[in-house]
């Protein structure tokens, strides 16, 4: 059986990929060394793990402006997230996805890292504003 | 989104390719946040160094650039955030020649779409600040705060390519803070003391930003006593955004939007009182050790009355370790003139021009330095070093060029 979440903001292509969430901030200058496509700040709770082609599931947009040209660059190399599903996202990241064309949902009636686990397998409808656990640990 | 007639003409390629691209990229952004329509905007301010940018991001600039003069130059005045060096300096720096290349190529490219290339992310103490009410299209997140907050002015954060297709289109699509009903506080503050320097209101500012944590929250602080300075309001927007993505604050009886807080509805929030021990635990928190291997004064740009703070301090001194002020070409140009700059610079330090330090690739320049411990007095800079492999602490002005003599935060 498989568990469905709607989001209020959605947009890019369909995506499956395995989940990477946590109940923490993302900025891709803050948190990110884009060269190996890992978290690197210390403090960051997925610090020391790759991102690369998973679905991110994290609370809420952080920092500074620069998201929106490194989605672009990150995805340009293949060292990209699949996609980024945010409780709450800014502006920034939002231009980001759009530049990049990479799939991003926001806004669910629950908290979204606590709803899902890191390693389901997921799907993501951005024309449906849905995301669906459809494999690993189902909930 | 609804679009007018001129609007449906660039969609249908009518104004040229880039155009037509432009407002394809705001639609999508447009849709996501379901604004219903486009509002005029008189400038914009594009974030765009090349650290950032990366190959792919130079290379599509200069595809836009190839276009033809008539379709690809802005239509409205579009101006440029700090780059990712100051070429005088680059190789003391430690930076390559593929990263100025890759300079060399983005500044060509927006040169050639018309971009006035002024470097600097305190275009509000330094080129043309907004006037309240006016829709502007910014980046740099220290720039919104400032404008919206202290100006008055309505800006979301503008991430590069949204800047940019704002730039061309001269539109942005409507929603959050160019909306009124965004502008209205969501969380309250207050404080009974006063912050004594900028890393204080620096570190007041992250304090907030941290407890709001979200770009829709608008926090209003009560309780500032007197009307501080256009600097300090700089260091504690920018902190703010910086730590909690903040892009609009209110100060009670100070800021614009706020001269009559009892009309803002601020009695149904739950207020929050700031303890000054709060603001210095937070501080405290990046202190932890009391060795420098460098001293930076950066991240917004440093004002001519910083630079002259600096330079004040400067005066006579020998320094160990290395010392960077970093500033805006056009305050470089008066610090030059006025004899600023030498002092810095006969002290052992140097300053730099039209650059941002965390912008000018950080991770390589500290490997290329061999630094690691670095001192500052800049809120901003602390949240974001970490993540480029920084030990940076927090420290006042007086601290930092005191460390820069000895080595040693005491």
């Amino acid at each position: 059986m498989s568990t469905i979440y709607y989001a209020k903001h959605a947009l890019g292509n369909v995506v499956e990929g395995e989940c990477l969430c946590a109940s923490d901030g993302f900025s891709a200058r803050y948190d990110l060394d884009r060269i190996n496509g890992t978290f690197s700040r210390p403090s960051h709770k997925l610090f020391g793990q790759s991102y690369k082609d998973k679905i991110l599931v994290l609370d809420t947009a952080k920092g500074g402006v620069a998201s929106a040209w490194m989605l672009y660059e990150m995805k340009s190399r293949n060292i990209a997230p699949l996609a980024i599903i945010f409780n709450s996202v800014n502006p920034i990241l939002v231009q980001g996805a759009a530049q990049g064309d990479i799939s991003m949902l926001s806004g669910f009636t629950e908290d979204i890292t606590q709803a899902l686990q890191s390693g389901q397998i997921l799907r993501v409808d951005p024309s449906k504003k849905m995301v669906e656990v459809i494999g690993g640990i189902v909930n | 989104m609804k679009l007018n007639q001129k609007e449906q003409a660039m969609l249908a390629g009518e104004f040229g390719p880039v155009k037509q691209a432009a407002i394809q990229h705001q639609i999508k952004v447009g849709d996501f946040f379901e604004a219903e329509d486009f509002v005029e905007v008189a400038q914009a301010h594009i974030m765009a160094d090349t650290e950032s940018l990366g190959e792919a991001g130079v290379v599509w600039l200069e595809g836009l650039a190839k276009n033809s003069s008539k379709d690809r130059v802005v239509s409205i005045p579009t101006i440029t955030d700090p780059r990712g060096t100051d070429f005088t300096k680059a190789k003391q720096l430690g930076q390559t020649e593929k990263m100025l290349d890759l300079e060399r190529r983005a500044i060509a490219a927006f040169v050639k779409m018309g971009v006035s290339m002024t470097d600097t992310c305190i275009n509000y103490q330094t080129i043309m600040a907004p006037i309240y009410g006016e829709h502007v299209a910014f980046g740099d997140t220290g720039v919104v705060i400032y404008s919206n907050s202290i100006c008055g002015a309505r800006s979301n954060f503008e991430g590069g390519p949204s800047a940019l297709s704002a730039g061309l289109t001269g539109r942005t699509p409507r929603y959050g803070y160019h909306l009124d009903s965004y502008r209205r506080p969501s969380q309250r503050f207050s404080i009974d003391w006063m912050p004594n320097s900028l890393n204080e209101w620096g570190a007041l500012g992250a304090y907030i930003g941290k407890q709001t944590g979200n770009y829709w929250a608008v926090p209003i602080l009560e309780g500032v006593s007197s009307v501080p300075t256009s600097d300090s309001l700089k260091h504690f927007g920018a902190a703010m955004a910086s730590f909690g993505s903040t892009a609009l604050f209110h100060i009670a009886e100070i800021t614009p939007e706020a001269l009559r807080p009892q009309d803002l509805g601020i009695d149904q929030l739950s207020p929050n009182k700031i303890a000054y021990a709060d603001v210095m635990a937070l501080q405290s928190s990046y202190r932890v050790t009391d060795d420098v291997d460098v001293v930076v004064f950066s991240a917004p740009q440093l004002s001519l009355i910083e630079m002259r703070s600096v330079a004040d301090l400067c005066e006579g001194k020998q320094f160990k370790i290395p010392l960077l002020a970093v500033t805006s070409p056009q305050v470089k140009a008066d610090s030059d003139r006025m004899g600023l700059t030498k002092t810095i610079e006969d002290a052992g330090g140097t300053v730099f021009s039209g650059m941002c330090f965390y912008q000018s690739y950080a991770r390589e320049i500290a490997t290329a330095n061999g630094w690691k411990r670095l001192a500052t007095n800049s809120a901003k800079m602390v949240n974001i070093l970490g993540g480029y492999g920084y030990i940076p602490m927090l420290a006042s002005m007086e601290e930092c060029v005191r460390a820069a003599e000895t080595g040693k935060l005491s």
